[in-house]
């Protein structure tokens, strides 16, 4: 059981002030033309008041959009190779939803279930996560449906939960703890509040292990062609998903020098699994939609024994066409 | 930091190029690095991302057999931006191997049966590593028999190699063209890969069939070993999908549950027909 706290707004308010102090950032959604991002911030005043979700998800602080993996020089008959090594700044990422904080999971089984990727291993090292219990949903959330909820600890290191005044304070691991240390007079004794009570309210839409399960048999499927039809395959979906782990690799050089970057990459994309012959093995867009969810929700399962989807709804709220993941994922459940 | 960086190549210098058909090279690659030389084993079968600095990666099989110490060898056509850059290279010039990375052709497994190997074109140089490494363990299997075809004369690779154990006599070589592919000297069949197996009279009995080729030889194929009597776990081949880390990570080659750069490339039929055909 996680030790449970109050953390009142005023305290939230020196929380802030400890942690930037420590020689931590502290990364919030906050609103900005119309937007709601992640953003730099200095005080709890600063973190928008009527998110449910930002865009982007968080995973480019452990994952950025472009990495440099290693760098060059060259001259004619030699090559003088560097290592690059991932500048990660402390973080604490505040605020982020359930949904968010779990899907760093998805992200680390990737990364590490056989290599060891370091980029990614450095920057989450020096990552804290406070994340903060959804106290209302939208059309596009499913997290119930895939195993987690509005007020789940999975992912994060302390778990506020809105109450009068201020936070429940959940502090769930060895970081959170660490966080605690630095000013533990700002985190007064729990009240032993119910934070189902709390909590957004959101019923489940679909039977995930009945899915998993049936998956294997539906691969030839004609619902994945007509959920596809209008999936225009501009690739949004992977670009704002907190699990999207999938990259490409692409070289930025002159004659004399360059280097190596890891760029996010869309199995969307038909480029994706291009062969250099010209045979492509996923040739239409429904085998690429196909994927996307087979790869979430039996791939995953099979390899890492977790989902990769937090049905956080993302995906659903960037689309240009309006496909709803949750939506498709009823209609297959039901299939 | 003390984890290694797992996208860092060797640098490797190549030691010698042989044109083996229009636009197909092979480069022979040894370690800059001694202690990586030194350090370094594959098993036949696996694969690596050989980089030309200022392009970018490229995935090809090691082409060379793991009993051949000192050096690796990779076979491969121009056909984009990194093979053409690395095919502007000379002796002497230094590439990036990133390897050896998958699964293995498993030739324990394989001891006293016999062996037939099955190429297409430009697929001979996976094969070429196990068949080398056969040869090398020639009293673990009995006979050996490569069926190779290329769309013409011009285009088979390794045609010193062949004519090695066209001469061999512990290995039974058919080499095919496709008709109108052939040359007034060409000694060889003609004929598509397929009819050319049926023809040989192969028995499947103690048997292992490892095919390689594009996708219509193999599909063509893959009947005919069964009409042979081939069971699925009997036939074998390698696949090569799109590939970028090889490290199991990208996605790219995800078909399945499968991740062709860590469970494979190298899949029995049986395996293949567990799989969506998404390669």
């Amino acid at each position: 059981m996680a030790d449970t706290f109050k953390l009142t707004h005023e305290n939230l308010d020196g929380l802030f002030a400890v942690l930037r102090k420590d020689g931590r950032r502290v990364l919030a959604p906050v609103d900005a033309d119309g937007r709601t991002e992640l953003n730099d911030v200095e005080k709890p005043g600063q973190v928008s008041k009527s998110y449910i979700q930002t865009i982007m998800s968080a995973k480019d602080v452990v994952f950025p959009k472009v990495e440099r993996l290693l760098s060059y020089t060259t001259e004619p008959g030699s090559v003088e190779l560097h290592d690059a090594e991932p500048h990660a700044l402390p973080t604490v990422l505040f605020g982020v939803r359930p949904c968010e904080a779990k899907a760093f999971g998805a992200l680390d089984a990737v990364f590490n279930w056989d290599y060891r990727d370091k980029f990614f291993n450095a920057r989450l090292e020096k990552m804290a996560v406070i994340g903060v219990s959804c106290t209302k949903a939208d059309d596009a959330c499913f997290c119930t449906s895939v195993g987690g909820g509005p007020a789940d600890t999975k992912g994060s290191d302390i778990l506020l939960t809105p109450i009068d005044g201020g936070y429940l304070a959940e502090v769930l691991t060895d970081k959170g703890k660490a966080i605690q240390a630095l000013a533990p007079q700002l985190f007064t004794p729990g009240n032993g509040v119910d934070k189902a009570m709390i909590a957004a309210k959101l019923e489940q839409a679909f039977d995930q292990p009945a899915l998993t399960a049936k998956l294997p048999g539906m691969f030839e499927n004609k619902l994945w062609e007509g959920q596809s039809l209008r999936c225009i395959g501009c690739g949004a979906c992977a670009y704002v998903c907190p699990t999207c782990v999938c990259f490409d690799i692409q070289e930025e050089a002159d004659p004399k020098q360059g280097q190596r970057l890891r760029c996010w990459d869309s199995c969307g994309f038909s480029m994706f699994t291009l062969h250099a012959s010209g045979h492509n093995p996923r040739e239409t867009q429904s085998a690429r939609w196909r994927q996307r969810i087979y790869h979430k929700f039996s791939t995953y399962p099979e390899r890492y024994q977790m989902l990769g989807c937090v049905g956080c709804g993302k995906c659903t709220r960037a689309c240009p066409v309006d496909m709803n993941l949750r939506e498709h994922l009823v209609e297959a459940a039901n299939a | 930091m003390t984890e290694k960086n797992i996208y860092l190549p060797y640098l490797m210098r190549i030691t010698q190029i042989t044109e083996e058909s229009p636009a197909v090279k092979t480069f022979r690659l040894e370690f800059v690095d001694e202690v990586a030389a030194q350090n370094f084993n594959f098993k036949t079968g696996q694969f690596g991302l050989y980089s030309a600095f200022g392009e970018g990666e490229s995935t090809f099989c090691i082409a060379s057999s793991p009993t051949r110490k000192g050096y690796i060898e990779c076979t491969f056509r121009e056909v984009g931006r990194v093979t053409a850059a690395l095919a502007d290279k000379e002796v002497g010039d230094i590439v990036g191997f990133r390897g050896p990375y998958g699964n293995v052709f498993p030739l324990e497994a394989w001891k006293g049966k016999n062996l037939v190997f099955i190429a297409g074109g430009i697929a001979l140089p996976p094969l070429r590593s196990v068949i080398w490494n056969c040869l090398d363990l020639r009293d673990w299997f009995k006979d050996i028999t490569v069926v190779y075809g290329a769309r013409s004369v011009a285009d088979l690779v390794y045609k010193h190699e062949l004519k090695e154990w066209n001469e061999r006599t512990d290995i039974n070589l058919v080499t095919t063209v496709d008709p109108g592919g052939e040359t007034p000297d060409w000694t060889g069949k003609v004929g598509f890969v397929p009819p050319v197996v049926e023809q040989l009279g192969l028995s499947a009995e103690n048997t292992v069939a490892i095919v390689c080729g594009p996708p219509i030889m193999i599909k063509l194929t893959l009947p005919v070993l069964e009409k042979l009597g081939f069971a699925p776990d009997q036939i074998f081949t390698t696949l090569e999908n799109r590939m970028k880390c090889g490290l199991g990570k990208c996605g790219r080659c995800n078909t399945g549950s499968s991740y062709v750069c860590k469970d494979g490339p190298v899949y029995t039929l049986a395996q293949l027909n567990e799989l969506p055909a998404e390669y």
